[in-house]
């Protein structure tokens, strides 16, 4: 029951908006001693998981790549194509995006877009290009709301796709622990029963990415 | 072969040299402390697995001691004027977007191509090894083509990376804070908790406990991985599964589901929730959150009536 303390340390360290990764260290310590650990022992278990998850944080090196187009004016020229395509709503864009990624995770190609290398270089300043065309006005706040539901729509377009892939690791925990408990279930069964929450996740998302640009484009008549 | 070696190697040269160029930067008052945190995570990436378990912990406790004590902070200015980029743009753009998708598309062509032609690269890191092969080919194109300052692409990367600042390890971070707790066995005690709070004899209340369960804990946790094993044996397995003959397939399968509608609503899920947030540079820290719960809560409810409707 003790060891739940680092559970309370991170929440109440997340609400106090505290450094999380002090946080982090003060939960594992306390987490730690409380199941009987030595300080020593907690930091090495602690320093080879952070070594052996290093593949986690290689991502940072698409950064320089993403710089130089972004100074020679990558993100002017998204919102350029934006304006050029008729038609193209803040919704559309979003929806089709989320199709995309949904598309490409269930097929396996879960790495190829993310939020460094295709929603800041690319998505965000498009959709943000195809909320101002609906609304010239667009407020600093109206801006935040469409670059984080630029990146929402990349999170739930991966998180909805990868699981009909056969070869993702959530569903190879799933096979490894069920046959722990004597069920041998194939793959393909875990992939099917996936779809029908991707269908959804789908239509709800895509819903609400329709409100988003009557909203935008209800604002736009306020303000005219 | 190419290994993930190989991009570890990549990753730390860059993390070095965002660290000399940042220690050079005397716009930034908090320069050497920046230094010091990408020329460490450089030495992670480098010599990591030399450095025993216990030096990677203390390299660790240096991390958090830099970003703790407030040593990291960005340059301020910097931009590239709106006006000179506009300029760029209409000269260079459609080039830019070409090279923008060098890196998905060598991405997808490298995970094929090393599937398939063995011997070439490690065929279980095959995506992750063409996005660095990416990267590489499209920072090349850019150069041959644009002709930049040869420095501009690394300090440009720094600009971004510097306003990311520590957020850049949170998930790695997260991801090591999940390994002491199951070496606590913190799952189990979780487990046993809310088996112990399910209503007996109703069969969508054991439903409706281990959809929120997956959800709630995986929020904890930050991962549905380290959720689905402890749900899975609390009350998946001995209610759902044994006592009321539900599918196995269909319980565990939308039971993950079930479990990343709670990663859509958790700052512990830092690499898809808070990281976004800073490349993006919003001013609140969790608008992509706020932006997700509206799918995430009502995902969640027809996870569960799937699983209601499907399993049993």
């Amino acid at each position: 029951m003790l060891v739940l303390i680092g559970i309370l340390i991170i929440i109440a360290g997340f609400v106090l908006r505290f450094n999380p990764l002090l946080v982090i260290m003060a939960s594992a310590l306390a987490t730690g001693l409380a199941a009987g650990l030595d300080i020593a022992a907690i930091i090495a278990a602690f320093g080879k998981a952070f070594n052996d998850t290093r593949y986690v944080s290689i991502i940072w090196i698409v950064l320089p790549v993403i710089g130089l187009l972004e100074a020679y004016g990558l993100q002017q020229h998204a919102r350029t194509l934006i304006g050029r395509m008729k038609g193209a709503t803040l919704g559309r864009l979003l929806t089709g995006y989320l199709l995309l990624r949904q598309g490409m995770a269930a097929v396996g190609l879960t790495s190829v877009a993310g939020h460094a290398q295709t929603v800041r270089p690319l998505v965000a300043p498009m959709a943000e290009a195809a909320a101002e065309a609906a609304n010239p006005a667009l407020t600093d706040d109206q801006r935040e709301e469409v670059k984080a539901q630029s990146a929402a729509t990349d999170n739930i377009g991966l998180f909805f796709g990868e699981d009909i892939f056969l070869a993702i690791g959530s569903i190879l925990l799933m096979k490894g622990v069920l046959e722990g408990y004597g069920y041998q279930i194939e793959p393909l069964h875990f992939s099917l029963w996936a779809i029908p929450t991707a269908i959804a996740a789908f239509l709800i998302h895509g819903f609400r990415l329709r409100r988003l640009d009557r909203r935008m484009a209800a604002k736009t008549e306020a303000t005219a | 072969m190419i290994t993930l070696g190989f991009v570890y190697v990549l990753a730390g040269l860059t993390f070095a040299l965002f660290a000399v160029l940042g220690a050079l930067d005397r716009s930034n008052p908090k320069r050497f402390g920046n230094a010091a945190f990408w020329g460490l995570l450089a030495l992670s990436m480098l010599g990591g697995d030399t450095l025993g378990d216990f030096g990677n912990g203390l390299l660790v406790l240096a991390l958090v001691a830099i970003a703790g004590t407030g040593q990291i902070g960005r340059a301020p200015g910097g931009d590239i004027p709106a006006d000179v980029q506009a300029e760029r743009a209409a000269q260079h753009g459609p080039f830019l977007l070409l090279v923008a998708l060098i890196i998905p598309a060598v991405a997808l062509a490298g995970t094929f191509l090393f599937k398939w032609v063995p011997g070439l690269a490690d065929p279980k890191q095959a995506t992750l090894i063409s996005l660095a092969l990416g990267v590489l080919i499209a920072l090349a194109v850019g150069m041959a083509r644009l002709k930049p300052p040869p420095l501009l692409p690394l300090q440009q990367g720094r600009r971004l990376l510097d306003a990311v600042g520590w957020a850049a390890i949170l998930p790695q971070m997260l991801a090591s804070l999940g390994a002491v707790f199951a070496l606590a066995g913190v799952g189990e005690v979780v487990g046993d908790l809310i088996g112990t709070a399910i209503p007996q004899g109703s069969l969508f209340g054991a439903v409706l406990a281990f959809g929120l369960g997956m959800a709630l804990f995986t929020m904890v946790m930050g991962n549905a991985f380290a959720a689905f094993p402890v749900m899975l044996a609390a009350v998946g397995m001995p209610l759902l599964i044994k006592q009321y003959g539900g599918d196995p397939a269909v319980v565990a399968a939308i039971g993950m589901l079930a479990g990343f509608c709670g990663t859509l609503m958790t700052p512990m899920a830092a690499n898809f929730n808070l990281v976004p947030a800073a490349l993006l540079e919003l001013k609140n820290p969790y608008g992509v959150i706020k932006a997700q719960i509206g799918t995430a809560l009502p995902l969640l409810a027809v996870n569960i009536v799937f699983i209601w409707l499907f399993a049993f």
